[in-house]
């Protein structure tokens, strides 16, 4: 059942709220400040109410359902860091306060760049990116402003492999660099020769997801960051898949000189309709006269009795500002709670479960569902959405026929390198009966497949709304609903 | 799957077909298989400019990803198909006649040389199914 608009619900001079007569005198609004005409709806708080209450009901979440959305990391986001979150002392400020006034939040956000320099191997962090893609540009520029700090005004080239998320080159071309694709090698690693070949003198660097997008550890990820640092390059990590490596490598121990944390993945924090984001970004030793300004740092050093001053600092050669005052700074609170709940073996402990996690869901799928590299995988797995003896099924069939089981599609389509892919990302939170459920249900779905397929063209049957016509929506663009006067 | 014998094809799956000096060119029946329902195309290059092989010559997206299409060929454009934007869905229906993109005239013919013909094509397509 769809639920009507708002719009729709109205009823003429119905009110959610009586206002007494005015006891003051009205004064007359210039004639070109007023209008007549504003459609807003009439309605009484009892429908506004039930309105939004079923609207949200509609909504499928991680606190309804199991969501194992590739590369997005939909894990659990645990209560206790809404808690914190809502704290007064955290709420209850102004960013323009005086540094004295909001010393606490400072040190939040000081003791969650030191963590996250430890957990990535950094020497410097940015707080300021709103969330992953904005984390990428702001690397990219901080990757710019270092070659051209250094007389290369020359190096214009970006190296992105083909397996890479699609804000890569996005975030590459909206910071001025022109993007080469790397080509796989049949492991699904970076193809070494087609990098060598690439390698010269107007190389800013390479942007590398590690592990990458089949969730696959990129097996040459040393010999990469010799080849592209040999060639004055430099090496961004996408961390958007972090999640795999927590508390068991770090990045910057890999090569890797610049790499943005995705806080709504990794850290817990609420991702997609329900964020915003976060996309800190750290930088190696060599880079971090470049980060964004203002960063948190102690300006007055703790004392016996007197704890540190923390406030801001400009780097010297900073690329300036990235965003408004200092970032999403309530997802800073809830990740740095995270960090601190599960403490340093707790976050190893996430990745092992983590990469448990999908290497159980793809040993149960395989044998039905083809995985194309079939290594052992990191945090996820790519399999191939089509089912022998099935031939008219494709991956958007079986991602519409899991919503009828009362699951979240995988991420389909993506990425790119492999046919009808069902990207399939469990992460730790899910317990073995989540698991085995949804393991079940697509291996109920491939024999649906070969005995019923429009049991699957079909789906979905029992959600809210039925399959929906995506090309008639791409083709007709009606961005505006119109409501009847 | 249809590979016509009479064009030249490219490994990112655009074809070319050569009429005295003059190249037209488009995407094959096995990338719009691939790519799905077409809802988008943007040819990005104007008559008159001079292009070189493997430049992006236009833009194809379809409901399940955005593609480029580059040129098989290098040389100078003659034509454009500017109305494929109102109906990107002939790219789906009529890869190798209605939904062409760009036509050039040949600068080097001899690239011609090392595209593949239909059967090596037809082979390329075979060992990616």
């Amino acid at each position: 059942m769809l639920e009507p608009l708002v719009c729709e619900l109205s009823q003429p001079d119905r009110q959610g709220v009586g206002y007494p007569p005015s006891d003051v005198p009205l004064s007359e609004l210039p004639a070109g400040l007023t209008r007549d005409a504003l459609p807003l709806p009439e309605l009484s708080e009892v429908d506004v109410v039930r309105h939004f209450t079923r609207l949200s009901q509609l909504n499928y979440s991680v606190d309804t359902g199991f969501y194992p959305l590739g590369s997005c990391t939909m894990k659990y986001n645990p209560k206790i860091n809404e808690e914190v979150a809502r704290l007064p002392g955290f709420t209850a400020i102004h960013p323009l306060q005086p540094i004295e006034t909001v010393q606490g939040s400072l040190a939040l956000m000081y003791h969650l760049q030191e963590a996250l320099k430890e957990i990535g191997g950094f020497a410097g962090m940015t707080l300021q990116p709103a969330a992953g893609a904005h984390g990428e540009m702001t690397g990219v520029l901080i990757m710019r402003a270092y070659q051209k700090d250094r007389g290369e005004t020359q190096r214009n080239k970006i190296l992105i492999p083909d397996s890479a998320h699609g804000t890569n080159p996005a975030s590459s071309a909206m910071a001025g660099l022109k993007v080469v694709q790397l080509p796989s090698d049949e492991r699904g690693n970076v193809d070494l020769d087609a990098l060598r070949a690439e390698c010269d003198d107007t190389l800013v660097g390479l942007m590398l997801t590690n592990p990458n997008t089949l969730g696959l550890f990129e097996e040459h990820v040393l010999e990469i960051a010799e080849i592209v640092h040999a060639a004055g390059g430099l090496l961004y990590g996408d961390g958007a898949n972090l999640n795999a490596l927590l508390g068991i490598a770090r990045p910057g121990d890999l090569g890797i000189d610049v790499m943005h944390f995705n806080l709504h993945k990794t850290f817990s924090t609420p991702h997609g309709g329900g964020g915003p984001g976060s996309g800190p970004v750290g930088v190696a030793e060599h880079l971090v006269d470049f980060l964004p300004a203002p960063v948190v740092d102690i300006v007055e050093p703790a004392e016996e009795d007197i704890p540190p001053l923390y406030g801001f600092v400009t780097p010297k050669k900073s690329i300036g500002r990235v965003k408004a005052f200092h970032g999403h700074f309530s997802m800073m609170v809830r990740a740095y709670t995270y960090i601190l709940m599960h403490g340093a073996e707790g976050l190893r402990r996430v990745a092992e479960d983590a990469v448990l996690n999908a290497n159980y869901l793809m040993a149960r799928l395989k044998d039905t569902y083809p995985v194309p590299y079939g290594r052992i995988c990191k945090h996820e797995f790519v399999a191939e959405g089509k089912v022998e003896g099935a031939p008219g099924v494709r991956a958007l069939d079986i991602a519409k026929r899991l919503l009828d089981y009362g699951f979240h599609p995988p991420t389909n389509y993506f990425p790119l390198i492999v046919h009808e892919a069902l990207m399939i990302e469990p992460t730790e939170t899910e317990s073995l009966q989540t698991l085995d459920a949804f393991a079940e249900a697509l291996l109920q779905i491939a024999e649906e497949a070969r005995e019923d397929p429009d049991l699957l063209h079909e789906a979905p049957r029992t959600t809210p709304v039925g399959r929906l016509d995506e090309v008639k929506a791409a083709r007709e663009l009606v961005l505006k609903c119109e409501v009847p006067a | 799957m249809n590979i016509p014998a009479d064009l030249k094809y490219t490994k990112n799956d655009e074809w070319v077909r050569v009429e005295g000096n003059i190249g037209t060119i488009g995407i094959t029946d096995y990338a719009q298989g691939q790519l799905s329902d077409v809802v988008f195309v943007e040819i990005l290059v104007s008559e008159g400019d001079a292009v070189s092989q493997g430049d992006s010559c236009a833009t194809v997206e379809s409901v399940k990803a955005a593609s480029e299409v580059y040129m098989p060929v290098s040389g100078t454009v003659t034509a454009i198909h500017e109305e494929l934007a109102d109906e990107p869905e002939v790219v789906n229906s009529d890869p190798y006649g209605e939904a062409w993109m760009v036509k050039v005239e040949l600068s080097d013919p001899s690239e011609l040389d090392g595209l593949m013909d239909a059967a090596a094509y037809e082979a390329y397509c075979a060992e990616r199914e």
